[in-house]
């Protein structure tokens, strides 16, 4: 099982490293669903099979399937992965990748000189759906509630601005041209 | 009925609130009726409570309204007092500004802001009602101020040109002086007595201060500062003249029933204090001497129809200051109530001649108006009268002599006064049927358009009669002796003493008077009717010509004042455009601007530099957290 | 099972974290980047996880399933406004939407 942690973490990692530098964004979406199921991989060596599945379903499958979707209706070429190619300069990601560094490396240092508490003498970690279930209608009623009422804004909203009027332009996005100036003038 | 006193101030306050806030949304009917109405109903009132006055006799009425506030023991209160002096100038001021009231609403009639023009009217009436009905000093200063504040907004009536503007500024400039020491004098008698109630302070100051005490003294001086300011007095009296640029039912206002007269009714309310201050008497008596003859002669120089009525007013108010100077209180407010009446009956003759002529005020372009204008003609010969005092008949005679016979006859009189009222006397009556020949008289210049109606007519022919029969209230003692006004007001102002040597030659000072009054009249018509040849024959001298030029410009105090105050402020505001003291605080909205400008630079829009921003806020507070 | 030390995967996390935080630093392109978040999210559901597979508490996995129903909602949203910006602008670089800027 220890193994099994360990190759999915790594590849998991790769995977991602993967996405972060493909130019193409179907490339990097296809990498994206291994990094996903590497996790998925994770959350079963973990004792969390129930979200696993879930992993599967709703990140490798509805999200990046989504965002699939909208890649094929933008209709991209092959200029746009030029474009990509040129806008990832080495000089550009060095600056925020050390920054980043720097992040992990205080993240892992707090990990290292934290005293981790022994884990509470439990016949196994392992957590079904059962019991994640109860607890999620139980004491977490009013998360879910709330969770419900945000995927219904998430639905309004998505669909608000995905309308694709010809003449109504959105209030963000009105007046480009006066706006420009008046920036440009402060 | 005494509950009804606080009225007479509050109608027409009431009167300009609702003009100001209906404005030009309602007919000019109705803003005629609000105008007119509120003080004509405190007119009514005043006659009302007026008779009753006189019946019952109490020492004085007193309505307390409401306290206005209670600070630290000071606590004054809107109060009203009404006794037999504020009596007078109520009087005054409601009738005559009732009389101007309608005459403007012919005047006006034209003017597309004619509801502004009543609104200002109405306020002007009410501060001024507020001052002479005070409880105390405070209230008195209230109404002092509201009177200057309406001054400036009626000078200025007419404000798109700049001009106008300027008259307006000059008058609220200028009388801000005086205010300035008056409230310093407010300062310094609450300090002395602790509160500012007009009848406290005038019982307890008998007993404070002996004749003479230096406080008296300095108090005396700077309410008559005040005094002067208001009353255009030497040597603040330069904004009057200007104020002629406001339309001419408001300089009728202003010089007739209140404004100027501010200041007398000032003198005369606290005459306990100056009692107390022979040299404040003095600088009094001396100042309206000095301002009589000064504004005298600057008034037989003017071409200015209005200047003329202007500078005679300020000669006049001397006159009362004169009286006043000597303890003559009643002598001087009884000058104050006929001039009140043949003052207002001049501007509003004059802004008819100058209606009917289209706005011309120039004299030389008046002439043969009497065939004309009838009941202007008339009218205006009754007010020139009582102006020159014309003998006998009319009211200015009566009032005039009493305050020439006082300056010698009093105990507080002198020579060089009583020479003094007696040449200003002479030149009045000269500058007065001046006005009279160049305007009626002689051949027609200007064609007549506008003919006055009832609207005009009927203030006039009131006003006339006023003037006329005013004088028979107060007639001198060998000559039919009645004392109707003194006895009024005796209870209020002391009488002065007289010294007995003088009572025989009485007869033969009146008879002096006179000879003067008609003298001047007769020179008037000498030179401006018979033989207008003289007048040339002045012109032809250089000398004449430049003493012509110093009096026409008001003896060059404009020139004067602009010289030692106006310009050295200018020039030190021009070296110091840049103040050196808000430098501090324009750094500070410099650094201001400054920082925001910096800041404004990091919001770039670019998303992702955010991030980094956010990344670099994490970064910065786990190594605190991590040092720490 | 329990072998796995909690701190390996709390180091998993952070480094997945960390990518995703990199990429969304140096991509314009506004798709790469709502991917990126994407990332960041799912390593923050890792976390969650990793504690309560500790603790063998179901807690961490209640906060995954709201983490995945917020990241749900917010690529729906995402998704939407890049269609806009699209519509409106005719590119995806993200720099070319900085009309708010200073």
């Amino acid at each position: 099982m220890e193994l099994t942690f360990y190759i999915a973490a790594a590849v998991a990692v790769l995977a991602t490293i993967m996405v972060i530098t493909r130019y193409n964004m179907i490339h990097a979406l296809l990498y994206l669903v291994v990094s996903f199921l590497a996790v998925a991989v994770v959350f079963l060596t973990m004792g969390a099979p129930f979200m696993a599945a879930l992993e599967v379903i709703v990140y490798a499958g509805a999200i990046v399937v989504l965002i699939i979707f909208v890649i094929m209706m933008l209709s991209l070429t092959r200029e746009d992965v030029e474009q990509e190619k040129a806008w990832l300069q080495p000089k550009l990601w060095m600056g925020p990748a050390l920054l980043s560094f720097v992040l992990l490396a205080e993240l892992v240092y707090l990990l290292v000189i934290a005293e981790m508490p022994a884990a509470p003498a439990v016949a196994g970690s392992y957590v079904d759906a059962r019991a994640v279930g109860l607890a999620l209608y139980g004491p977490y009623v009013l998360g879910v509630q709330l969770s419900g009422i945000l995927l219904m804004a998430g639905i309004v909203g998505a669909y608000h601005l995905g309308r694709q009027k010809k003449k109504v332009i959105h209030r963000f996005l009105q007046e480009k041209e006066p706006q420009k100036e008046r920036s440009a003038a402060i | 009925m005494e509950e009804l006193l606080w009225l007479i101030p509050a109608l027409p306050f009431a009167g300009a609130l609702l003009l100001v806030l209906l404005g030009n949304r309602i007919s000019r009917a109705l803003v005629s009726a609000i105008g007119v109405g509120s003080v004509g109903i405190s007119a009514a009132i005043t006659l009302v409570l007026g008779i009753e006055y006189l019946t019952s006799r109490p020492s004085f009425i007193r309505q307390e309204v409401w306290q206005w506030f209670d600070v630290a023991g000071f606590s004054p209160s809107i109060a009203f007092h009404l006794d037999a002096l504020s009596m007078v100038f109520i009087f005054v001021i409601t009738f005559v500004g009732f009389l101007i009231h309608i005459y403007s609403t012919e005047y006006m009639a034209e003017d597309k802001d004619y509801a502004r023009f009543f609104a200002c009217m109405n306020l002007f009436v009410g501060s001024m009602l507020m001052l002479v009905m005070a409880d105390n000093l405070l209230l008195l200063y209230l109404g002092w101020e509201g009177v200057g504040l309406c001054s400036y907004l009626l000078i200025g009536f007419w404000y798109k040109e700049p001009a106008n503007g300027y008259a307006a500024r000059k008058a609220f400039i200028i009388t801000r002086v005086g205010d300035t020491a008056i409230a310093i004098g407010l300062f310094m008698l609450f300090q002395q007595f602790g509160t500012l109630h007009i009848q406290s302070i005038s019982t307890e100051a008998v007993q404070v201060w002996t004749i003479g005490n230096e406080t008296a003294v300095i108090i005396a001086f700077l309410l008559l500062g005040g005094a002067v300011g208001k009353s255009g007095q030497l040597p603040l009296q330069t904004w009057l003249p200007d104020a002629m640029a406001g339309p001419t039912p408001v300089s009728a206002l202003i010089h007739a029933a209140t404004m100027v007269t501010a200041g007398v009714y000032l003198i005369a309310r606290m005459h306990v204090v100056f009692e107390l201050a022979p040299a404040a008497m003095m600088a009094v008596a001396v100042i309206g001497a000095i301002t009589l003859l000064i504004a005298g002669f600057a008034a037989l120089t003017q071409y200015d129809i209005k200047r003329v009525l202007a500078y005679s007013t300020i000669s006049q108010v001397g006159y009362m200051f004169l009286a006043l100077g000597v303890g003559a209180w009643s002598a001087g407010v009884f000058h104050f109530m006929i001039h009140g009446f043949f003052k207002a009956l001049l501007f509003l003759c004059a802004g008819a001649i100058i209606l009917a002529l289209h706005h011309e005020q120039d004299m030389r372009k008046m002439g043969g108006l009497s065939k004309k204008l009838p009941v202007v003609f008339y009218t205006f010969l009754i007010g020139a009268a009582s102006l020159a005092a014309f003998p006998l008949v009319s009211a200015g005679f009566y009032s005039k002599d009493q305050i020439l016979w006082l300056q010698l006859a009093g105990e507080n009189g002198n020579i060089w006064l009583y020479l003094a009222g007696l040449l200003g006397a002479f030149i009045t009556s000269i500058y007065t049927f001046r006005m009279v020949f160049l305007t009626f008289y002689g051949e027609e210049k200007t064609h007549v358009g506008h003919k006055p109606t009832w609207a005009i007519t009927v203030p006039l022919i009131v006003l006339a009669v006023l003037s006329f029969a005013g004088g028979f209230i107060e007639l001198p003692h060998n000559f039919g002796h009645v004392v109707l006004f003194s006895d009024f007001l005796a209870p209020i102002l002391p009488a002065v003493s007289i010294v007995p040597d003088f009572t025989q030659y009485e007869w033969m000072l009146q008879l002096l008077a006179a000879v003067i009054s008609l003298g001047g009249i007769f020179i008037a018509y000498l030179f401006y009717y018979k033989k207008p040849e003289l007048i040339d024959s002045i012109h032809r001298s250089e000398f004449a010509m430049a003493v012509h030029r110093f009096w026409h410009s008001g003896w060059g105090f404009d020139q004067l004042y602009d010289a030692l105050f106006v310009r050295p402020y200018v020039y030190l505001s021009k070296v110091n455009k840049s103040d050196f003291i808000d430098s501090f605080y324009t750094f500070l909205a410099d650094a201001t601007q400054g920082l925001h400008d910096l800041f404004s630079r990091s919001q770039t829009g670019i998303m992702r530099n955010y991030v980094a921003g956010i990344v670099v806020g994490a970064i910065m507070i786990l190594t605190i957290s991590l040092l720490l | 099972m329990t072998t796995i030390p909690m701190e390996t995967g709390l180091l998993l996390a952070g480094v997945l974290f960390m990518l995703g935080l990199i990429s969304v630093m140096i991509r314009r392109n506004i798709i790469f980047m709502l991917i990126s978040v994407e990332i960041m999210l799912n390593a923050a559901g890792l976390a969650f996880i990793v504690a309560g597979s500790h603790w063998a508490q179901p807690d961490g996995q209640i906060m995954f399933i709201f983490i995945l129903t917020m990241a749900a909602a917010e690529v729906s949203v995402g998704l939407a406004l890049i269609l806009q910006i699209h519509h409106q602008l005719k590119t995806l670089n993200s720099d070319a939407a900085n009309f708010m800027r200073g």
